[in-house]
């Protein structure tokens, strides 16, 4: 059952993601973009891993989705003119994959999922980025109170 | 559920998604998309580990998950407020065309 | 068949179809009978009859907006992006109808439970404003991309204060299944003042502040600047017609169920009674009849309040709500280490009381008084 459940979610996802790499109108490649992370959110739900799947959702689509379709609008002078894509870029993408496969391929890995799982609640995931994670948090916070200043510098319009 | 090696290629088959729409498409918010595309990709595989670890599992897996989704969103704001910096001066969003240093 | 009972995927696919159309039934029904008594409520206020021509009462006025909507011809613009268009009211009304299934509506009413329920009600919550972008930019038209916009900057800014009111209560309680937090709120003290969040200082403040944003994120008066008639025709709306524009009325009302069925869970108690000698009455009872009131004061709100701009929206939401929102996790952490008694009570209240008056002080845009000058036209 979960099978075919890995087939739909992995088919989804990759169509998605194909989409969002090679449509030529770009409002529909963030849109198939968004997909796509609704589709990788899946497979973390399949996993068991309900905390990392909805925070995906909540941070992605909700907040990377937005802005790239913000910059979309805002940048919009020569939309009709960039109708690049390079060739070489292809190979190169294939190449990597056929690396990549040949490198798993090789590796002994385990190959039964171990069927009871110990569920990963959100309250344990509380307690270990206060106990175990709390410089990583920190530091996290710490890097996403500079981004956000560096993001509103490089955008705010000079005073001249 | 499928073997671990399947959800391996699973995910390199985005990872090299992801870099294909990195390398060869030329509007600098396609790169970044790209770029978004390999994070994600990257996530997926801590996950999957995580989820074929002998039992009881480190919880390691997920809590890198977790900070890497929170880094790629500090990225990605970062990176589009430059193409907007960068689209407001050039007025173009062609990586091609931004060869110069002189502004 | 094994053993006579049906296999267990099949018991679970038929079990969650009979919750979703539980759910369906209930709400849409809900959904029909708000959207005619708030014109009624709305028309006593104005010192008119509302609706009354149809049925007793007029109550059968959904039927009649229902055959008018599915008759209507559908217009498409033609250089709109047809798949967008399709899309975004769909999408729209999926995310809020999904919001749905997490909320506790009796004992043992939970349609899903999720762990992380309320982060599940959040995130689907915020996929919504991609979705509006998608009706905007979908339509090829200026103003409904204007409307998108400002629709999208304004349920922005006043999701984080949303999320930041909800922190106390998710700290008190320790965790954020929505069954665990109603479960905590179901004692009485001294026989008949129930444990309901609310009646903290916190938990009141929190309280309104989380109602105020959530009457921002479903676009109702006074924050209806997205659908606005006279500024903007319709905003993101303006190019859908017939079935779609119902059905993008429809996710708004149901967007408003959601918020106030989520505002009861955290604050009012949820399916709780208020005293304890009335818990004869089925629990579900006291949900709706909750929702009623928070229902009822949203069209209150919405008859006597003018809109606001978007300008004062965005002010309010940065400059006083957010603070506001992080000085009541302070004061639920005060209220927490000082005892939850009276003590609690008292130093939590001064907390707020003093973050509240200097954020008055500091952000006061009177003008001064003085004589009042007049300009005749020469």
């Amino acid at each position: 059952m979960s099978s075919v459940a890995f087939v739909i979610i992995a088919v989804l996802t990759l169509s998605a993601a194909l989409a969002a790499a090679t449509l030529q109108k770009l409002m529909h490649a963030a849109l198939s973009f968004a997909v796509m992370f609704v589709g990788i959110s899946a497979f973390f739900f399949l996993f068991g891993a309900e905390f990392v799947g909805l925070v995906q959702i909540f941070v992605y689509i909700g907040a990377v989705a937005v802005l790239i379709v913000f910059t979309i609008l805002l940048t919009r002078y020569d939309v009709g003119k960039v109708r690049g894509f390079s060739w070489g870029g292809v190979v190169v993408a294939i190449a990597v994959f056929g690396g990549l496969v040949w490198a798993i391929s090789k590796t002994k890995l385990v190959s039964v999922a171990p069927s009871q799982v110990e569920p990963l609640t959100v309250q344990r995931i509380g307690e270990l980025l206060m106990t175990n994670y709390v410089w990583p948090l920190q530091c996290v916070g710490v890097l996403l109170t500079a981004a956000l200043i560096g993001a509103l510098i490089l955008v705010m319009e000079e005073k001249s | 559920m499928p073997t671990l090696s399947i959800l391996l290629v699973v995910s390199a088959a985005l990872f090299c998604i992801g870099l294909l729409a990195a390398l060869s498409r030329r509007h600098a918010i396609f790169i970044l998309i790209g770029i978004e595309m390999m994070l994600a990709a990257a996530n997926l595989n801590f996950i999957a580990f995580w989820r074929f670890a002998p039992q009881p599992a480190q919880p390691t897996g997920v809590m890198v998950a977790i900070f890497a989704i929170a880094i790629a969103a500090a990225e990605a704001a970062v990176g589009l407020a430059m193409v907007i910096a960068v689209y407001r001066h050039f007025r173009t969003t062609n990586v091609d065309q931004l060869d110069q240093l002189k502004g | 068949m094994l053993n006579g009972r049906a296999p267990d995927w099949l018991i679970q696919i038929a079990s969650s179809l009979i919750n979703i159309a539980a759910l369906l039934g209930v709400f849409l029904t809900l959904f029909a009978l708000i959207s005619v008594l708030e014109r009624k409520i709305l028309g006593r206020m104005q010192n008119r009859y509302g609706p009354n021509r149809v049925g007793p009462f007029g109550l059968f006025q959904p039927v009649a907006d229902g055959i008018k909507m599915l008759i209507k011809e559908d217009i498409v613009p033609a250089r709109a992006d047809k798949i967008v268009h399709f899309l975004a009211p769909v999408l729209i009304a999926a995310a809020a109808i999904l919001t749905l299934g997490v909320i506790p509506y009796g004992r043992n009413m939970t349609p899903f439970t999720i762990d992380g329920g309320i982060l599940f009600f959040f995130a689907v919550g915020s996929a919504t404003e991609l979705m509006v972008f998608m009706a905007g930019w979908g339509s090829n038209n200026k103003y409904s991309m204007l409307g998108a916009m400002r629709a999208i900057a304004q349920m922005i800014s006043y999701e984080l204060p949303l999320i930041i009111t909800v922190l106390p209560v998710v700290m008190i309680v320790g965790s954020l299944n929505p069954d665990k937090i109603v479960d905590v709120q179901g004692n009485y003290s001294l026989g008949f003042v129930p444990h309901w969040f609310v009646f903290t200082p916190w938990g009141a403040t929190a309280f309104i502040l989380f109602f105020v944003s959530g009457l921002v994120e479903s676009n109702r008066t006074p924050f209806d600047v997205p659908e606005g008639e006279s500024e903007i025709v319709a905003g993101h709306m303006t190019e859908y017609s017939g079935f779609k524009y119902a059905t993008f009325f429809m996710a708004e009302y149901i967007g408003m169920f959601a918020i106030s069925g989520l505002g009861l869970t955290l604050f009012l108690g949820g399916w709780h009674a208020p005293v304890h000698f009335l818990e004869f009455i089925p629990s579900y009872v006291w949900f709706f009849v909750k929702l009623s009131i928070l229902l009822f004061v949203y069209i209150w709100l919405r008859g006597t309040l003018p809109r606001t701009r978007i300008d004062q929206i965005l002010n309010f939401a940065w400059k006083f709500m957010l603070p506001m929102a992080f000085t009541c996790v302070i004061a639920a952490a005060v209220w927490h280490y000082t005892g939850r008694g009276l003590r609690g009570w008292l130093w939590s209240l001064a907390v707020i009381a003093i973050v509240y008056v200097t954020l008055s002080t500091l952000l006061d845009t009177r003008r001064k008084f003085a004589p009042r000058t007049y300009r005749f036209a020469e």
